[in-house]
């Protein structure tokens, strides 16, 4: 350090050759204590089931040290379930805090941005829908790829509905929030003109669940969330500026019209990715970046931070989901009995402090 | 303080021939101004005249229709968004950040165009961050939230912000809105020690007499248009202010400054 008298303001720094960063202890601390909570609830949710495992023969399983019969539970049965809800949740965490940070508004989230709503709306069609255009996208795409679709097409449309001259996060949301009721209102009505079957069979889909998960669809899921995440890790550096508003982005030398949209088009892909996998799970992405910020105690909501308390919540919501009751529920009944509470807790704070 | 300038200087920033609008409506038509080197000017004028937009069109958040903004030499519209906040600061109108920020935070984003996603932070940016902190006098705040602040202490904030950005060249925004008259001549002050340190400085103000005696150079705006251009004692006339404002006015002698003082002259309170 300099031998400088005064106390130093500025924040300290790490230097590594040419690399530096600014040394933040607490948000280093608290990243890796989520790391290890996440692991140990994902360590949890594998062990649990009709043949418990204990926690030390998972660990041991998962670093290749298990028995042979673990090993088949864990690898080929329980797996793929434990590992897409760790996709899911950390998609929908980053997903959401980037929806937040843009629209500098916590309650901007994919759920509220139309996302969410436009892939059960599309999946809805093509579950219900008899014969046709519909059952051949099904049988050559999948549900999935069809949801993804219907989540990007209305993630688009309200980014187009809400452009004029720029983004006004505030529109954005009222926008989502327009197109979402919409949307849900499709879902309903397809819903009432379907055959019982098929809407039971939608029904299930609507919840969010994790249940029969394959080694396949976990590889599909996680490719595309890595290149996601190296997309966002690189254009995040450009978000920081623009936690202050458009012109002191441009003024510190951003092109905020692009990173906007090339985060927004990140967290639409990612939004799409959890629901392609395991249908629209509601509110992760609404908590977890704001649980995040409380816990990395950092004004903006953090990246890494809010992926990995997604994962803790989405992993730890289905634990319970199994777990609580005689009959397992499906891990969007459990995400949505925290989120809503939290929700409301959001709204009435940010009531109380405009003075309302 | 010394009025002799460094006006002869080649200006740095000059808008030539812009025309620039909202939408369909056209707020400024074919204007052309320079902004001469090392030195205070400030833009005065009516509300809806054009003074914020000519403000923002020479930052280059306004692209204008027709015209050019040449920032030494180089036509702005062509330079790198990096390139040119590595030249040019500039604090909009009532900034917003987030809740909980702590000031040594937002300061230390003035050093966003000289970092890159590598290099996030450098022993420069420390040395620059805590200059700028010093020299606004908010260094004993670095630790507080931003939104904890009083007005002018947060304003000072914001400017320690555009300082870190290292440019010599600031353009402000109404830097004393919404600030009583203790903190608005703080904040001014502020300017002019900026100013002192070799800063060239454009802003826009509503208060004509705190623009008149802290300005070297006045750009008097009316209808999108500049009427007048010059030194505060030349420009600065009850002739002006009626054509400008509408305002009847006695122009007399600064007790303190000794430049001029406007009076204003209302309906009622008058001694015949």
């Amino acid at each position: 350090m300099s031998g400088t008298a005064v106390k130093r303001q500025a924040a300290p720094g790490v230097r590594v050759g040419r690399v530096s960063f600014v040394w933040r202890p607490w948000m280093v601390l608290a990243v890796l204590l989520l790391a290890a909570a996440a692991f140990l609830v994902f360590c949890l949710s594998i062990g649990t089931g009709d043949f418990p495992i204990a926690l030390p023969q998972v660990i041991a399983t998962i670093f290749g040290r298990g028995e042979q019969i673990d090993e088949f539970v864990i690898m080929d049965l329980r797996m793929p379930r434990a590992l897409v809800g760790l996709i899911v949740g950390v998609a929908l965490g980053v997903s959401g805090a980037i929806t937040q940070s843009i629209a500098r508004n916590p309650l901007a989230s994919p759920d509220v941005l139309g996302i969410t709503s436009g892939a059960s709306a599309a999946a809805v069609f093509l579950v219900t829908a008899s014969g046709g255009a519909a059952t051949a996208v099904t049988a050559s795409l999948g549900l999935s790829a069809g949801a993804l679709a219907g989540g990007l097409g209305t993630g688009l449309l309200v980014y187009l509905m809400a452009w004029r001259r720029g983004i006004d996060g505030f529109r954005l949301i009222l926008i989502g929030i327009s197109v979402s009721a919409v949307m849900e209102a499709i879902t309903v009505w397809l819903l009432t003109r379907a055959d019982i079957r098929d809407v039971a069979k939608a029904q299930a889909w609507l919840v969010g669940s994790l249940d029969e998960r394959s080694w396949s669809e976990v590889w599909t899921a996680l490719w595309c969330l890595l290149a996601l995440l190296a997309v966002v890790a690189y254009a995040a550096f450009h978000l920081k500026p623009m936690h202050f508003g458009d012109e002191i982005a441009a003024g510190l030398g951003v092109r905020y019209g692009v990173v906007r949209a090339v985060l927004l088009l990140c967290a639409v892909l990612l939004a799409g990715v959890a629901v392609s996998a395991a249908g629209p799970v509601p509110f992760v992405a609404l908590v977890a970046p704001q649980a995040a910020m409380r816990l990395t105690r950092h004004p903006t909501p953090p990246m890494a931070a809010s992926g990995l308390v997604g994962a803790l919540l989405l992993i730890g919501s289905d634990l319970v989901a199994r777990t609580a009751l005689p009959v397992s529920l499906p891990v969007g009944v459990v995400t949505a009995a925290i989120g809503g509470p939290f929700l409301v807790y959001l709204l009435v704070r940010a009531n109380l402090r405009k003075g309302i | 303080m010394a009025t002799q300038t460094s006006i002869q200087d080649p200006p740095r920033l000059t808008a030539e021939g812009v025309t620039v609008g909202y939408g369909g409506r056209t707020v400024i038509d074919g204007l052309d101004v320079a902004i001469p080197s090392g030195v205070i000017t400030t833009i005065i004028g009516p509300n809806g005249c054009g003074k914020s937009t000519l403000l923002r069109t020479l930052s280059r958040l306004l692209k204008p229709a027709k015209g050019t903004v040449v920032l030494d030499g180089e036509d702005i519209g062509r330079l790198r968004t990096r390139d040119v906040a590595k030249k040019l600061g500039l604090l909009p109108q009532t900034p917003v950040a987030p809740e909980g920020l702590t000031v040594a935070d937002l300061v230390a984003r003035g050093r966003h165009p000289h970092q890159s996603w590598l290099r996030q932070w450098s022993s420069d940016d420390a040395e620059v961050v805590e200059r700028a902190l010093a020299m606004t006098g908010v260094a004993d705040l670095a630790e507080r939230p931003v939104d904890s602040l009083s007005g002018g202490q947060r304003q000072r904030v914001w400017i320690s912000m555009t300082l870190a950005q290292g440019t010599d060249l600031l353009l402000l925004d109404e830097p004393t809105t919404y600030l009583d008259l203790a903190h608005a001549i703080d904040v001014i002050d502020l300017v002019d020690d900026l100013h002192e340190s070799g800063c060239t400085v454009v802003m826009v103000l509503h208060d004509l007499n705190l623009a008149t005696r802290y300005s070297d150079n006045l750009i008097v705006m009316k209808e999108g248009s500049v009427l007048a251009q010059g030194h505060p004692g030349d420009v600065i006339t009850a002739e002006l202010l009626r054509e400008v404002f509408g305002l009847r006015a006695r122009v007399i002698d600064d007790p303190v400054s000794g430049g001029p003082l406007i009076v204003p002259i209302g309906r009622t309170h008058v001694n015949a």
